[in-house]
């Protein structure tokens, strides 16, 4: 009851004209960045920073602010995902997989719309998750060491099959081209630099930004460059079907299962520090494909595998509060940045910022789900205009997306080598398409193999070398087991399960036979 | 370049109307620029954007202080950047702080020394501190030590800075001042981030942490950790004036992690006397005086020529270090 009561005490915080102007700005800033490719969640909120001190904001006003902006790049990243399968950000890769084979079908209304409802789902709970949880998740986070932490990372690699139906030994090239990427920089348990040739850009490793962008954006530009005057040139291609806006009822509805799955997965995935939401919206999906994907549509524009890892990365953005405002522990890049403007604006964050704070938490709790409101009241209509992106001929739009990344990676860190980096990844992008290898799993490994290796050095090191330590606990036991199985299981199954589609999959002439 | 060269010739002749003896006082940046050399969140950036907000709020920079992530190699994209193209630039400040020397004195910025650039001041030091969880039966700096001696394998030591960081070197300051003859036995466990260090040191996986006041002051607060030694020459004020120092038990270890700017190395005397001044004046405020306090910023007041050497006797002193424990060759 005495959290009931603070949350009417944070409404009242919030509804004030002045923070209801600020959150509405905040969403409607926050969805443009999160459609931009390049300009992420965190960059967003950091470029808004300055904003919030000119204005002279309180602490109160100036969170409640760069939150929604939060907010509103985790729902507007799905916007590029499904119109031109670049991702505006991190966590909406996933959304491609599925989102821009909706849109290519001419359901990208449906896809903008579904993805918004889901995106609501999962932060809608995940905030309720945050008011009625935060105390007790806290724990469940202090669960996890490195041993706990390496095995965590390691199912989100296990279940990387789920990625693409087509390859997996494709998938697990990728994946290991991935991790190689990671390697890059000073390695921070020797303070040895690793793969970097002297070069002091890269120092810091391979900014996943700028990985991104060469390798979604740019190398869409190449294959657009390529085949300019051919016969496969797409700027002749008759236009694409923007489709119907409101998706009906029962689409929504055959995904609510989906979402609920997902809303919980990723709400933990951002609960836990390090995890965040990219593995949120992974873990989703993955997850969501072994469990239900039954005709194997996943991939192809199955609706659900778009409800999926939006219900889940926003439900991860929703979590990796928990730790901010429970441990002043940052959860992703993003609260990271948050919490340093706490830190500017005088509040401290940390164990104690409920019971010395608790206008600032509440107040930005009660903002959370005015601004949910508002992204969805937002969304749905604005959906017709952003499907207006489809008309545009792609001799314009190619430009326009070649330009957005050069000057949005050149905003993030201000340097020119960086676009070097990401003109070669572009230039990888391309050639990996060529050869029909995935890119999702080229990210998740650069991704994800930092923070798998740091862990698993960590925990053998704080064991002094023993290896038994890694399943050591009864929690590091249970993700290993899932793990196995979830990496066994679709090896066994996957051959009998393919012989019982193989009827229904050549009538439609789906997939190659072998 | 065209607009660098413009404006060049602007000061010029402006400097060339002006009686030489006022230069100090005329100077006054068009474009104040505070470069934070690393992402949005971390020290740098805090540094620029509160001394930024506060010069602003004091009416001691003209207009807004613009900060620019510059980010890299720890801070060395953002050396190379000032020293190979912006040499000259006076309207230009560059967030530093123990990291920024420690690197310089570990070469870990190829090619670049710390005499490249103008050190204008420092606004405050975090006093380093060695913590352990409260229900620890460690209770003191030389049980931890005398434990660490018997066997260097039973306590795993967390921070939030990588292997030969300054969170690294201070414990084995403090190590060295106990006794400990071969410091490399410390196991250090490199972290990205003091806070999650301190989740790690609450989650057991961890028997100690080292790591800043500021990132430990919320936990000692809800009472989940509890400090052994704060790493400063005599008790803090305030708040803080409960924990012991290290030299009060006997292991003369000092490790203070400061915060301050570099300026372009080709700066004018006109515009470094300028910053020196600003950041001087800040630091006496009382609003600054309340930003160290919530910040848990210890004092540390120098700026201009006693700051410069300040850096540069930090940078030698780290250095021998590094080289007796092997991180430098």
């Amino acid at each position: 009851m005495d959290t009931l009561a603070n949350l009417a005490d944070g409404f009242a915080v919030a509804l004030t004209f002045q923070n209801l102007g600020l959150a509405l700005m905040g969403c409607f800033l926050g969805t443009i960045m999160g459609a931009l490719p390049g300009l992420g969640p965190s960059n967003g909120v950091a470029i808004l920073i300055p904003l919030g001190f000119t204005l002279g904001l309180g602490p109160t006003p100036s969170l409640i602010l760069l939150t929604s902006v939060y907010f509103g790049a985790m729902y507007g990243g799905r916007i590029s995902s499904i119109l031109l399968n670049i991702p505006g950000d991190e966590p909406a890769m996933m959304t491609c997989l599925d989102g821009y084979p909706m849109a290519q079908k001419g359901r990208a209304g449906e896809a903008l719309a579904l993805s918004g409802v889901a995106s609501f789902v999962g932060a809608f709970f995940a905030t309720w998750g945050l008011v009625l949880l935060a105390p007790q998740l806290v724990k469940v986070a202090l669960l996890f060491g490195p041993a706990e932490y390496f095995a965590l990372f390691t199912l989100a690699f296990a279940t990387l099959g789920g990625i693409s139906a087509t390859n997996q030994a494709k998938s697990a090239f990728a994946a290991a081209l991935g991790l190689g990427l990671a390697m890059v920089g000073v390695d921070t348990q020797t303070g040895v630099p690793r793969f970097t040739f002297g070069e002091v850009h890269l120092y810091d490793g391979i900014d996943f930004l700028v990985a991104i962008v060469g390798l979604f954006a740019l190398s869409e530009v190449f294959v657009f460059l390529e085949h300019r005057g051919t016969d496969r040139d797409i700027s002749t291609k008759p236009k694409v079907q923007i489709g119907r806006i409101i998706p009906p009822w029962s689409l929504i509805r055959s995904c609510i299962p989906t979402m609920g799955r997902t809303t919980i997965l990723g709400f933990i995935a951002g609960v836990l520090p390090g995890a965040g939401a990219s593995l949120g919206s992974f873990i989703s999906y993955t997850m969501e494909k072994r469990l239900v994907d039954r005709d194997k549509t996943f991939g192809t524009g199955d609706p659900r595998g778009v409800a999926a890892p939006e219900a889940g990365n926003n439900a991860a953005a929703g979590g990796a509060l928990v730790p901010m405002l429970a441990l002043g522990v940052p959860g992703s890049g993003t609260t990271a940045v948050l919490l340093a403007v706490l830190l500017a604006l005088n509040v401290t964050p940390g164990p104690l910022l409920f019971t010395n704070n608790p206008d600032v938490v509440w107040g930005l709790i009660a903002a959370l789900f005015i601004g949910n409101f508002m992204l969805l009241a937002m969304n749905i209509p604005m959906v017709g205009l952003f499907t207006r992106v489809l008309l545009v001929p792609p001799r314009i739009l190619m430009p326009i997306v070649a330009m957005i990344s050069f000057v949005g990676i050149y905003g993030i860190s201000g340097s020119s080598f960086d676009l070097l980096v990401m003109v070669g990844f572009g230039v990888l992008g391309w050639v990996l398409r060529k050869l029909d290898v995935p890119l999702v799993p080229v990210i998740l490994g650069t991704l994800l193999g930092n923070e798998m290796e740091v862990n698993f050095r960590r925990a053998v090191e704080i064991a002094n070398g023993d290896y038994g330590v890694l399943v050591g606990s009864p929690l590091s036991i249970g993700l290993w087991s899932i793990a196995v199985v979830g990496f066994v299981l679709p090896i066994l199954f996957g051959a009998r399960l393919k012989r019982r589609m193989r009827i229904p999959e050549d009538s439609e002439g789906g997939l190659t036979r072998d | 370049m065209k607009l660098d060269t413009i404006r060049r010739g602007l000061a010029v002749l402006a400097l060339a109307a002006v009686p030489l003896a006022a230069q100090a006082q005329d100077f006054t940046p068009e474009n104040p620029e505070c470069i934070a050399p690393a992402n949005p969140g971390g020290g740098w950036d805090f540094t620029c954007r509160q001394v930024g907000k506060t010069l602003q709020d004091l009416g001691l920079i003209p207009s807004t202080m613009q900060v620019v992530n510059l980010s890299g190699g720890g801070g060395g994209v953002a050396y190379a950047e000032v020293v190979n193209k912006r040499n000259d630039d006076n309207d230009l400040i560059v967030a530093a702080s123990s990291a920024t020397a420690t690197r310089l004195a570990q070469n870990a910025y190829p090619g670049n020394t710390m005499d490249q650039v103008r050190w204008i001041g420092a606004v405050g030091a975090d006093y380093g501190v060695i913590a352990v969880a409260a229900d620890s039966e460690i209770d003191s700096l030389p049980a931890l030590m005398d434990q660490m001696k018997s066997d260097p394998t039973s306590i795993a030591i967390g921070g939030g800075s990588a292997v030969g960081g300054w969170d690294h070197l201070k414990v084995l300051i403090a190590a060295q001042k106990a006794g400990l003859t071969d410091v490399r036995a410390v196991k250090y466990i490199a972290f990205a981030g003091g806070g999650e260090a301190v989740t790690q040191l609450l989650a057991g996986s961890l028997q100690a942490f080292t790591g800043d006041l500021s990132e430990a002051k919320g936990f000692v607060e809800s009472g989940d950790i509890k400090v052994l030694a704060v790493l400063a020459p005599e008790r803090l004020p305030g708040e803080f004036a409960d924990f012991p120092t290290a030299r009060e038990q006997g292991i003369d270890a000092i490790g203070a992690n400061w915060r301050g700017f570099y300026a372009p190395g080709a700066m004018s005397d006109a515009a470094y006397a300028y910053w020196v001044a600003q950041i001087a004046t800040l630091y006496d405020s009382p609003e600054w005086k309340s930003v160290m306090e919530t910040n848990g910023l210890a004092p540390l007041d120098l700026q201009g020529d006693a700051f410069q050497a300040f850096v540069a006797d930090s940078v030698a002193s780290i250095e021998s270090l590094s080289r007796e424990i092997g991180i430098l060759k």
